[in-house]
């Protein structure tokens, strides 16, 4: 029997939904069966929290007397420089910013040791942060300096706002070569020395919901220790990506813009991080509720960590190099027991997405639905799906020739 | 037969009298040198394990003690900063001794072993958060 998003709402609100975590479904199809499962489950809570570096924030910080035109000028956070190509005083910080003055890779591997991640935690975390603009002068706006201490409770706007996050699966980076590489997927030892990948696997969102049946446009999310919404696709969205006969994705395939407000967050869930060697990221919690509105969602959220595959990819040469050779398909079950094996050779793992917390977050997701604090929302349009044609097209380069 | 991970602080004015090799002539220690940075005119760290009679290790660590030398245990060397630690697992294969490891494979819970940890530091930079830190 078919369920409505509104009839589920309206049990959540009499504390009368069944929730569970996209963990504990599995055994509840096993034990019972999709049929019974699908009706007595409401809602599954899918979480992940991985380093998802297509993250930023963007704030108005309120004008200053006499006023500031930071638009087209220069603008910093904590020596971190901000987007200021917007009006007078908007900026948007990205996570991967990094100070002007930051060695980055001239020594290898750079340490990376604060940038725009980190910033973005600090402010979240209620610290004070030094607010530099470097502009010119208008009529209108007269100032062409500031520097100035903020606190994000005096901001009038604080919004986390992510163009790609909460990837639909991903690679797995090994290194074939002879020396140790430093990668956004972590260091990677020589001749095949570790293996590292970066999905909470069963219990990833977009993993739970393959062809994004329920989550849309407009979906109500928690992001970040607060409430987001899904805005739209997230940039590189590849619903055209092999997949296994349940339609799970087996390459990184479909991605979420996702948006929320800052001030309402949590330094735990909204944390830079430093890949050594590669820059700055920030680690974004997100937690997405899937309504059980039939059997065949039951059957989608019932998928296990065994039935979830990916490719293992050389980051030394094929990935650099856009080569598009994998070295094999494992799965995540392979990838959590510790051990992998490529071409023969037993491989240690190593995650650089957060399953632990990622079960943190379903659970926690779980407890605001089952008190009534969280309601789940109808998407309002729904995201390209295999029959848009929307695929991720490399650059198609032209070189400009240099006239003489 | 005991085996004892120490790390050693050597104050500046001893850096260049010969400590170590008693160990050896008059206690019949084995040692090993995990890690050292002796710089003139600064402290000097070592990290040594210790290898012999119980009784003679612990004559030994009185000796260095006697010399000015501060002796810990090594387990105090290498923390995790768990209020940092996102839980990740990124430092696990990095590790050479699996001091660092996964305690649980169902909730992927991570955790440190200071009995196994040989304070090498390979972990430091590749922990996204920089949740682990080196204390002397």
């Amino acid at each position: 029997m078919a369920k409505t998003i509104a009839e589920i709402n309206e049990k959540i609100k009499k504390g009368q939904a069944v929730v569970v975590t996209a963990e504990e479904i599995i055994e509840i199809v096993e034990k019972k069966g999709l049929e019974q499962a699908a009706k007595e489950v409401d809602v599954v809570t899918a979480g992940t929290f991985g380093p998802m570096c297509s993250s930023g924030a963007y704030f108005n910080f309120g004008h200053s007397k006499p006023k500031i035109k930071a638009g087209g000028g220069k603008a910093y956070l904590n020596n971190v420089p901000a987007y200021a190509g917007w009006a007078a005083v908007d900026l948007y910080l990205g996570a991967t910013a990094l100070p002007e003055d930051d060695p980055c890779n001239k020594i290898r591997p750079g340490e990376f040791a604060y940038g725009g991640g980190h910033v973005i935690e600090d402010l979240v975390a209620g610290k004070d942060i030094r607010l530099q603009v470097e502009t010119y002068g208008t009529d209108c706006y007269p100032r062409k300096h500031l520097d100035t201490w903020i606190n994000i409770k005096d901001l009038n706007e604080a919004v986390l706002f992510n163009p790609r996050n909460a990837y639909q699966n991903y690679n797995v980076a090994v290194n074939l070569s002879n020396k140790t590489i430093y990668t956004y997927l972590g260091v990677l030892k020589p001749n095949l020395g570790n293996a590292n990948y970066c999905s909470a696997g069963q219990l990833s969102p977009l993993l739970n919901d393959p062809f994004l049946k329920t989550i849309g446009i407009g979906t109500r999310i928690w992001l970040g220790g607060g409430i987001g919404y899904v805005v739209w696709q997230g940039t590189q969205f590849n619903p055209q990506a092999p997949r296994t006969e349940k339609g799970v994705p087996k390459r990184p395939a479909q991605t979420l813009a996702v948006i929320g407000d800052l001030k309402k967050m949590s330094p735990q869930w909204v944390k830079g991080v430093s890949l050594v060697g590669y820059g700055v990221s920030l680690c974004v919690g997100i937690g997405v509720p899937i309504p059980i509105l039939n059997e065949e969602i039951a059957k989608y959220v019932s998928v296990k960590d065994e039935e979830i595959w990916c490719p293992v990819i050389d980051y030394s040469e094929s990935y650099p190099q856009g080569k598009p050779e994998v070295l094999g398909e494992v799965n995540y079950a392979q990838l959590k027991s510790g051990e992998i094996e490529i071409k023969g050779k037993k491989v240690p793992t190593s995650s650089l997405s957060s399953y632990n917390k990622a079960r943190l977050i379903a659970e926690e997701l779980k407890q605001k639905i089952k008190k009534g604090e969280f309601l789940l929302t109808e998407k309002v349009a729904d995201l390209p799906g295999v029959e848009s044609g929307a695929t991720f097209k490399p650059l198609k380069e032209r070189p400009v020739k240099e006239e003489k | 037969m005991v085996s004892r991970k120490i790390v050693l602080t050597f104050p500046k004015e001893k850096i260049d009298k010969p400590i170590v090799y008693r160990l050896i002539r008059d206690f019949g220690l084995i040692f090993n040198i995990l890690k050292a940075s002796i710089t003139p005119d600064q402290e000097g760290h070592m990290v040594l394990e210790l290898t012999g009679e119980n009784s003679e290790v612990e004559k030994g660590i009185k000796y260095l003690k006697d010399q000015g030398v501060s002796v810990e245990p090594l387990a105090k060397d290498i923390r995790v900063n768990w209020e940092e630690c996102t839980q990740c697992g990124a430092c696990v294969s990095i590790c050479p001794t699996g001091a660092l490891y996964i305690k649980d494979r169902k909730t992927m819970e991570v955790a440190f072993d200071p009995e196994k940890c040989i304070a090498c530091e390979l972990c430091i930079k590749p922990c996204p958060p920089r949740a682990i830190e080196v204390h002397f």
